[in-house]
């Protein structure tokens, strides 16, 4: 592991650290209980009374629902409760905005229980609620459902033709900029087009053109955890949802908006999360458990397996692009073209506008055009997955970068350096950016001990690819109480999916001037602190960690002027100053003074707000030493490097994991999975046996350089960093590939029987 | 003066251009001085002045999350983009 920060060597202060608490490595202050297996995740949490819930779901990949007979289901003994879509208000057309997004009320309550069609296999169409979970699962079972079987349509080139089964039939293709709607249904739901300069003159200037075609697979997140909800719809209205969410407020929304509740009567508790990565934010079974609850009188807890997870949660979309780009001779890029189509599943909503706002987010290009389609398929409704469709396209882009550098003779590396997109560069979208680090992580690339290794043996090759993620800001809350002996309790409201609880806790410390192990951190639920946004867009550390600031700043304010009341003396007298309140004749540490304020005051409070949005993008660069067996298609890695920039690393071994973690889901990505379809739309392999994620046995060590390009928008310089690491590694393994024996790859994953089609083929 | 940028599906209806002058302390009053210049575009842009859902407005580098109601300098950019969320 290795850091490079640029402020430091730029203005030679290596001698003297910035900070006395960030930077550093303190515990976790939730260690403990994760490792002796103590922490409460979703499923260990039992209510008094608590009833066992089933779903019963679609066999179907596309059909009309013609009747739900649930008699039987009611009929067997030990059946406290059955709820179908007629339990759900209909929401008719509206929208909620969410904080990150918005969603269609109405095509999320369908995909909560299915009203009319149900779009997928393993679309929920109605719930139990029984005394145990045997009688649930059988009870689910003899429910009787009469369907109409339509065609289904799985590809999304085909999902856009005109001769295509319709999934939705609201579903109008919109044109984003202009709100323009068409006229007849269709599976398109929307179109996105940026521009920028003249993209013909620019592809007049080139010396060489390069333009391919590209298509990824279905992948999922992959938590570990499946998703769970606990509900009790209380006697006198209210109603606590327990679950294990990337956004407490969020789910709270998405319940009351779904039941049509006041959103003061619904409490989300949150659990601990056994991993998100972007699909533990839209709501899967709490609505239904809340009307079973209600219905019933009693909690009810719903527990999906994995193959519901795989078959019925939010995965990322499978994808086609085509990409076109042109040089001059001096290796200048002069233009660049996409078209992009990414399946949004069987509701409108794929992460095309990010995609298309990250494929040529690495260049600085003077000519370029973009289109993108949001395009429904019989395939599960998608959500986000780390850097939401910015691993597509950068797969897409860097396959044609890698061939241009081939046609100019020029080190991919130095393509990238000389076309990089820095501080200033326009976006095709239009986007100025700020100080950014891309250039940064290519030299830490270029100057890492593995860059400067050669590869010695047969069939080996080595690859590089950038990906670049926008961050987000949002609104987060922070309470900072003080207890009678100097400690302090920090309330907050993200919840904890990658050590964010000690990063928050470690920025409030370095404001007040107290050790992180001084914090005790606790994720509370949605009546305990101020509104905070979800848990995603790696916002967290940047904007919850400002609220954590702001929250120390407040406390100053008040020890300042009360310690001024307490001595005696003007309160312009008195300073706070690394951890100490300072007088003209006295000096207290926080402890002292905390402890003598507490005892003849009132309680000392600290409130944080955030809701700024200068998240600063980020960057990274990765680069894979791979072998390839000819006999099998294999793929090993043999080594792999990721530099990011983090902006400043807070707690540098979060970072690093981040980093890893999001290389290896993107290893994942770019070498084994996908979802495997039958011609009628069943998913083939929905448990983690068929759907090969990878383990620590596939592969090495990821080195992670974490690069320091201060981010001017945060008062310690914070950058997110959970997405970009997923974005660039199917593009640097397709390029070690092509180093290794020669076949470009274009379509993902670059499973065994694909790469050895392309060696046979050649 | 900011500098208002045209969506391209926009800028049929702003005689195809690809940013225009406008007048404004914020991005609403930036909307109704392109209104003024280019009648119709602004009920397409954020119809009954709201920002439609699915858009976001960004101002100097970052999306705002005021919307409409972001204060802009004489020096400012303003960009209609797509919304996007992360993971």
């Amino acid at each position: 592991m290795a850091t490079i920060d640029e402020t430091k060597s730029a203005e030679g202060s290596d001698e003297t650290p910035k900070y006395k608490v960030i930077g550093t490595r303190p515990i976790r202050h939730d260690g403990a209980d994760k490792v002796t297996g103590r922490a409460l995740y979703g499923a260990d949490i039992k209510v008094k009374g608590m009833l066992y819930g089933a779903i019963h779901r679609s066999p179907h990949a596309h059909a009309n629902i013609k009747s739900i007979d649930t008699s039987k289901a009611e009929a067997l003994p030990g059946v406290r409760a059955v709820a179908t879509s007629a339990d759900l208000p209909e929401p008719g057309d509206k929208i909620a905005e969410l904080g990150e997004g918005s969603v269609v009320l109405n095509h999320l309550s369908s995909n909560n229980l299915a009203r009319t069609k149900v779009l997928y296999k393993g679309h929920s169409i109605a719930a139990v609620a029984a005394d145990n979970i045997h009688i649930a699962r059988e009870a689910a079972s003899l429910i009787e459902v009469e369907y109409e079987l339509l065609p289904p349509v799985l590809d999304v080139m085909e999902a856009m033709s005109d001769e295509a089964p319709v999934l939705n039939p609201d579903v109008r293709t919109e044109e984003v900029a202009t709100g323009e709607k068409g006229d007849k249904p269709t599976n398109v739901a929307k179109r996105f087009l940026f521009e920028k300069g003249d993209i013909e003159k620019g592809f007049a200037e080139a010396k060489y053109v390069v333009e391919r075609e590209f298509r990824t697979s279905t992948v999922h997140q992959g938590y570990i955890e499946p998703h769970v909800a606990t509900v009790l719809w209380n006697n006198d209205g209210q109603i606590t949802v327990w679950t294990p969410t990337q956004g407490t407020f969020s789910v709270r929304q998405q319940v009351a908006e779904l039941l049509d509740v006041p959103l003061a009567r619904v409490k989300v508790v949150p659990a601990e999360i056994g991993g998100g990565f972007g699909g533990k934010i839209s709501v899967y079974l709490a609505p239904a458990a809340a009307v079973l609850s209600r219905k019933s009188g009693a909690p009810v807890q719903l527990v999906m397996d994995r193959a519901d997870v795989l078959q019925a949660t939010g995965p990322t979309p499978g994808s086609y692009i085509k990409i076109k780009m042109g040089v001059d001779a001096e290796g200048h890029l002069t233009a660049a073209d996409a078209w992009m189509a990414y399946e949004a599943g069987g509701y409108p909503g794929a992460p095309i506008g990010a995609g298309a706002m990250c494929v040529f987010s690495c260049y600085d290009i003077p000519n370029g055009r973009v289109e993108g389609f949001d395009v429904c398929v019989n395939k599960p409704r998608t959500n986000a997955y780390r850097a939401p469709g910015a691993t597509n396209a950068a797969f897409a882009t860097e396959g044609v970068v890698d061939e241009l550098c081939g046609k100019l003779g020029m080190s991919p590396i130095d393509f990238r350096l000389l076309n990089a997109s820095k501080e200033g560069t326009r976006r095709i979208d239009g986007v100025v950016y700020p100080r950014v680090g891309l250039v940064e992580t290519l030299e830490a690339i270029k100057e890492s001990e593995h860059f400067k290794t050669p590869l010695t043996g047969k069939n080996q090759g080595r690859g590089i690819g950038s990906g670049f993620w926008f961050n987000a800001g949002l609104k987060s809350a922070v309470t900072a109480t003080v207890n009678s002996d100097g400690s302090v309790g920090l309330l907050e409201g993200s919840t904890d999916i990658g050590g964010s609880r000690t990063a928050i806790a470690m920025q409030f410390a370095e404001a007040i001037g107290l050790a992180a192990e001084d914090i005790k951190p606790a994720v509370v639920d949605t009546d305990s602190v101020g509104y905070t946004d979800v848990t995603g867009g790696s916002r967290v550390t940047y904007a919850t960690g400002w609220a954590a600031y702001e929250a120390a700043q407040d406390l100053k304010r008040q020890i300042i002027a009360r310690s001024a009341e307490l001595w005696d003396v003007d309160p312009a007298q008195v300073s706070y100053e690394d951890g100490h309140v300072i007088g003209p004749d006295k000096k207290a540490c926080f402890k002292e003074i905390a402890v003598e304020l507490s005892a003849g005051g009132e309680p000392l409070v600290g409130r944080g707000v955030s809701n700024h949005n200068e998240p600063g993008g980020a960057f990274g660069t990765h680069v894979v030493d791979v072998e390839v067996d000819p006999d099998t298609g294999k793929v090993d890695i043999l080594r792999y490097t990721a530099a990011q920039d983090c902006g400043t690393a807070i707690h540098p071994a979060y970072v690093e994991g981040q980093i890893q973690g999001g290389a290896v889901q993107g290893i994942g990505w770019g070498l084994n999975e996908e979802y495997w379809y039958d011609k009628e739309g069943s998913m083939t392999n929905a448990n983690f046996l068929d759907y090969r994620i990878p383990t620590c046995y596939d592969l090495p060590m990821i080195d992670a350089i974490i690069v320091e390009v201060p981010n001017p928008g945060h008062p310690y310089g914070v950058r997110g960093v959970g997405e970009v690491p997923i974005v660039p590694p199917p593009a640097a393994l397709a390029a070690a590939i092509q180093d290794a024996v020669g076949v470009q790859m274009t379509e993902l994953p670059m499973s065994p029987p694909r790469v050895l089609h392309e060696l046979l083929k050649k | 003066m900011p500098r208002l940028f045209i969506p391209p599906l926009l800028r049929p209806f702003c005689a195809g251009e690809e940013e225009v002058i406008v007048e404004g302390a914020t991005v609403l009053e930036a909307v109704q001085s392109l209104e003024q210049q280019h009648p119709g575009v602004m009920e397409r842009l954020c119809p009954e002045g709201t920002l439609r859902s699915g858009m976001s407005v960004t101002v100097d580098q970052n999306v705002t999350p005021r919307g409409l109601a972001q204060k802009v300098s004489p020096e400012s950019e303003i960009h209609f983009l797509p919304a996007i969320g992360g993971g």
